[in-house]
């Protein structure tokens, strides 16, 4: 860490101090309006975060710290007075400080608005003629004629789209049954939530022909649900729970706990498992039933407390899914594609370090999304398309996965250019046959994205790879589908956990690997005529489909004499099976996940290891590698040239 | 997938105007020059959208609407009644005809094409 | 001796060495970076890590690399003795504390050992690789090596890059 490094953490710490303050102090303003000291000490802390905000480089947080200060100076010098919507406001421009350190790029556009708002208050001007910074919801329905008269119910919500990030629900109470529906009946009604700063005359415009004909309830989004969905997550140290969804914290029911005290329970508690394997296995041994009756209960108390621990790991998506849509409102501006944000499965919960992990990488599929994935307006235009473009992004359960998809209605990836980058990167060969699925995954091969390939908002030197990189390392996958003209989709799936998982057991000569449960599909016989190695191809028959397989004892330089019965144990990874001959399926097993150290970090084809009931160690398969050296066999099979290149 | 509109006015220089302007932004022109010679356009084909003026010979703007909204081919048709006066019981005769919107004349190019765009989208 | 390690020996005071033996050599190492001592346990063999770190052993309910200094120092392997111990280590690899355990074909004690008399490795007539000994020290009535644990391990970290099973093509 460089001294300077040092001293920005240092500045964001104390900040951090100055920012409690100051939102105390606001606090107690509100008590007491008047009282000369308080305000002094308001007027103190803002003093403070300006000048240290300078001194670090802040522009934009001095110069609005500075506009908020000149505010005040009016209390200070007895010009103005508290009014009632002046702490309110002044507390959430006390939030907007805390965003522009922490996240001083997307940040900004908040601050003249607050700042208005803030003349506003201090005015004692009703609040009304401002347009409300986080957004309005409307809910309208048109009359009943109004498709017969060409009115366009679409055109609507996309000139809506136009003025912010939408999201919108139909109202779908008033249609009748299918024998009573007239489909020329406008009988649909629309609640939409716009969340940015538009003014109420820009949306009326909107329905300027409408407005006779129609029910139109417009209502200005508050509260802090509002306030945390169109703001950066903010640092722990402050109070609100910052998920949209996070139920309106059921403030005495709660209580903060310091995530490495969960950690370390989480350790804790890996050990207890382990423990009671221990103890289970000792118990088989011995034929004890007493011994066997205790096993038992520590067992179901274990697994309790090991679900238990887990679930207070678990964090809403919601909780990161906020940021974005504040990341997607700026980018639909600064790149002036009219944007539809939707988002859907806020509640899907993951491990808190999960979440953390993943927010770059969906920022990072996002920004590309909208930057490469839409098409201008200009191409949107002539492509038929409507004006405003949609990115979706969702989070739904699967089994012991979460997917989060993000879904846009753009222009779809372009297979062939793909090639052609891939090929004039070096990644392959200018007359190399590689099916489409595989061509669409090279934008996550390293190396692909260059400057050339990338603009100054996707750009920042980092590309697809890291997402891919990251998302490997949360032993997650990617998927990729693409229609050229509608749009691509990237899909994550991730384990709904990182620290314990459902593993099982093998073993090849005499060693005991784990795979993860949820990457093998099947497990079957070796047919007898592959039993001895060299005689034929490498490929298995399942159900039709060739599937290629290695032998682990190969792989893994066994000595060990070859068992008789060999298994398979085919496993998958994006929708790609490898097979893996092994001795003997031993059974499942819960696998408490522990890290190789970097002494192992580039032992690939293994992803960490864990502790058995017997206490010996057992290493966890890396499946997305053994398919892809699976893969790998799959294609040398396929093009001997490239095995003796190989 | 360009649109076209149908502009009914019995001045030259108005069509002129309309068609410079909307042609220029990308949308498709047919002019009709008074309401029987619209209503005959308007049955022979779909639009878009239709811009109709109301003083014009032979047939004015609220009965051409009014006589091509009894058809089903207008179903769905969007029409913007472009009027000089500004009264309010001339709007809501229009509306009652059948049109969707309505706009003040003169009109600049601007408002022109914001309100083609709202009714016919881009 | 060059001037320099004189200079750099006078400053020091004693140090707590851990005294072992090894394949057929005395080594010591410094007492605090030492966690434990442990009787052999079952190693789980990491395929295609190489010798040198070539397993992982349980390190109550930690998993910890075993590594075998005989392979860095190219001596000959020999069998477990009833002797035969585990050290686990704390050694800095490249900025980072790696817990690591090494095994010792028996443990003599824990002793000061003056720095003072440490020499420099000669350049020629040993049959170790230099860059791996931080010198050679007088105990008892004979010699004891230092061994330079950081860079052994920061060297064995790169040759296990260079025998990831990815890497070389499989």
């Amino acid at each position: 860490m460089s001294d300077m490094d040092e001293v920005g953490g240092l500045f964001r710490q104390e900040a951090a101090e100055l920012i409690a303050s100051l939102e105390a102090g606001l606090l107690d303003l509100e008590r007491a309006p008047t009282d000369v000291a308080v305000i002094n000490a308001v007027f103190r802390d803002l003093h403070t975060i300006k000048g240290s905000g300078a001194m670090f480089g802040y522009a934009d947080l001095a110069h609005f710290v500075h506009e908020f200060e000149s505010v005040f100076d009016g209390l200070r010098k007895g010009n103005a007075s508290v009014g009632p919507d002046l702490i309110a406001v002044a507390l959430r421009a006390c939030d907007q400080i805390g965003q522009l350190i922490d996240a001083p790029q997307t940040a900004g556009g908040q601050s003249d608005v607050l700042l208005a708002a803030l003349r506003q208050a201090m005015d004692g001007d009703a609040a009304d003629s401002v347009s409300p910074d986080q957004g309005w919801r409307l809910r309208f329905r048109l009359g009943r004629g109004t498709l017969k008269l060409g009115g366009n119910p679409r055109l609507l919500l996309e000139e809506l789209g136009a003025l912010a990030p939408i999201e919108v629900r139909a109202l779908l109470d008033e249609v009748p049954s299918l024998d009573a529906l007239d489909p020329h009946d406008c009988l649909i009604g629309w609640e939409v939530v716009l969340s940015g700063p538009v003014s109420r005359e820009a949306i009326e415009d909107v329905f300027f022909f409408h407005r006779d004909d129609m029910l139109f309830e417009l209502e200005p989004l508050d509260g802090p649900s509002a306030d945390a969905a169109t703001g950066p997550a903010r640092p722990e140290q402050e109070k609100a729970p910052d998920a949209p969804q996070a139920a309106a914290a059921a403030g005495a029911d709660t209580m903060r706990v310091e995530t490495g005290r969960l950690d370390e329970l989480m350790d804790r508690v890996g050990e207890l498992v382990i423990a009671e394997a221990r103890l289970s296995a000792l118990a088989q041994r011995l034929h004890d039933p007493g011994l066997l009756a205790v096993a038992e209960d520590i067992q179901r108390l274990a697994s309790g407390m090991r679900d238990a621990t887990m679930s207070i790991r678990m964090v809403p998506i919601g909780s990161i899914m906020g940021r974005f849509r504040r990341l997607m409102r700026d980018l639909s501006q600064s790149l002036d594609k009219p944007l539809a944000f939707v988002t859907s499965g806020e509640d899907t919960e993951l491990d808190k370090t999960v979440i953390e992990l993943l927010a770059d990488p969906l920022v990072h599929i996002l920004r590309n999304s909208m930057d490469h994935g839409l098409e201008t307006l200009a191409e949107r235009r002539a492509a038929g398309k409507p004006d405003t473009g949609t990115i979706a992004l969702g989070a739904v359960y699967s089994g012991a996965e979460v997917l989060i998809t993000i879904r846009d209605d753009g222009r779809g990836l372009d297979a062939e250019k793909i090639r052609a980058h891939a090929v004039s990167k070096g990644l392959i060969a200018a007359d190399a046959q590689v099916p489409r699925a595989d061509l669409l995954k090279m934008i996550f091969a390293p190396g692909f994205s260059t400057a050339a390939a990338v603009t100054e908002l996707s750009g920042r030197g980092v590309g697809m790879d890291v997402v891919k990189r990251t998302v490997d390392a949360l032993r997650g996958q990617i998927e990729l589908e693409s229609e050229p003209g509608h749009g691509t989709t990237v899909t994550l799936r991730l384990p709904l956990t990182l620290a314990i998982i459902d593993g099982l057991l093998i073993e090849v000569g005499g060693e005991n690997y784990a795979f993860p449960l949820a990457a093998v599909e099947e497990c079957v016989e070796l047919p007898p005529e592959f039993e001895e190695e060299g005689k034929s191809s490498s490929f298995l028959n399942i159900r039709g489909a060739l599937v290629p397989f290695l032998r682990l004892r190969n792989l893994f330089d066994v000595a060990a004499p070859l068992t008789d019965f060999q298994k398979v144990v085919i496993v998958s990874s994006s929708g790609e099976r490898v097979g893996l001959v092994v001795d003997r399926i031993v059974g499942n097993n819960q696998t408490v996940i522990k890290q190789l150290s970097r002494l192992h970090a580039q032992m690939l084809c293994f992803s960490g290891a864990t502790i058995l009931g017997d206490g010996s160690v057992a290493l966890i398969l890396d499946v997305p590698q053994l398919v892809a050296m699976g893969r790998a066999q799959e294609e040398r099979a396929r093009n001997p040239r490239l095995e003796r290149a190989a | 997938m360009t649109k076209t509109i149908l502009a009914v006015d019995d001045s030259p220089s108005v069509r002129q105007m309309v068609r410079l302007t909307l042609t220029g932004a990308g949308y498709a022109v047919v002019e009709a020059v008074d309401g029987e010679d619209a209503l005959q356009k308007a049955m022979a084909r779909k639009y878009d959208a239709i811009l109709t003026d109301q003083n014009m010979p032979r047939l004015d703007g609220l009965s051409f609407i009014r006589k091509y909204r009894a058809s089903a081919a207008a179903v769905g048709v969007p029409i913007v009644f472009l009027s000089t006066e500004s009264r309010e019981d001339l709007k809501k005769q229009a509306r009652d005809a059948g049109a969707i919107g309505w706009m003040m004349k003169p009109f600049d190019q601007a408002q022109l094409l914001a309100v083609v765009k709202k009714v016919a989208g881009a | 001796m060059s001037i320099q390690a004189q200079n750099q020996s006078k400053t020091k005071a004693a140090i707590n060495v851990v005294t072992l033996r090894l394949g057929g050599e005395t080594m010591a190492l410094p007492a605090d970076c030492l966690r434990e001592i442990l009787e052999p346990v079952a190693v789980t063999r990491v395929p295609r890590a190489g010798a040198f770190v070539g397993g992982l052993i349980n390190v109550r309910g930690a998993v910890v690399p075993l590594a075998d200094l005989r392979v860095a120092f190219g001596m000959a392997l020999t069998e477990a003795t009833p002797d035969t111990r585990m050290l686990v280590l704390e050694v800095p690899v490249a900025g980072e504390t790696v817990v690591v355990a090494i095994l010792a074909d028996k443990v003599h004690d824990v002793t000061a050992f003056d720095p003072a008399t440490l020499e420099p490795i000669p350049a020629v007539g040993t049959r170790w690789p230099p860059e791996f000994v931080r010198g050679i020290g007088k105990w008892q009535d004979g010699f004891v090596i230092l061994p330079d644990l950081e860079r052994i391990f920061s060297q064995g970290a790169a040759q296990g890059a260079a025998t990831g099973l990815v890497e070389e093509g499989i």
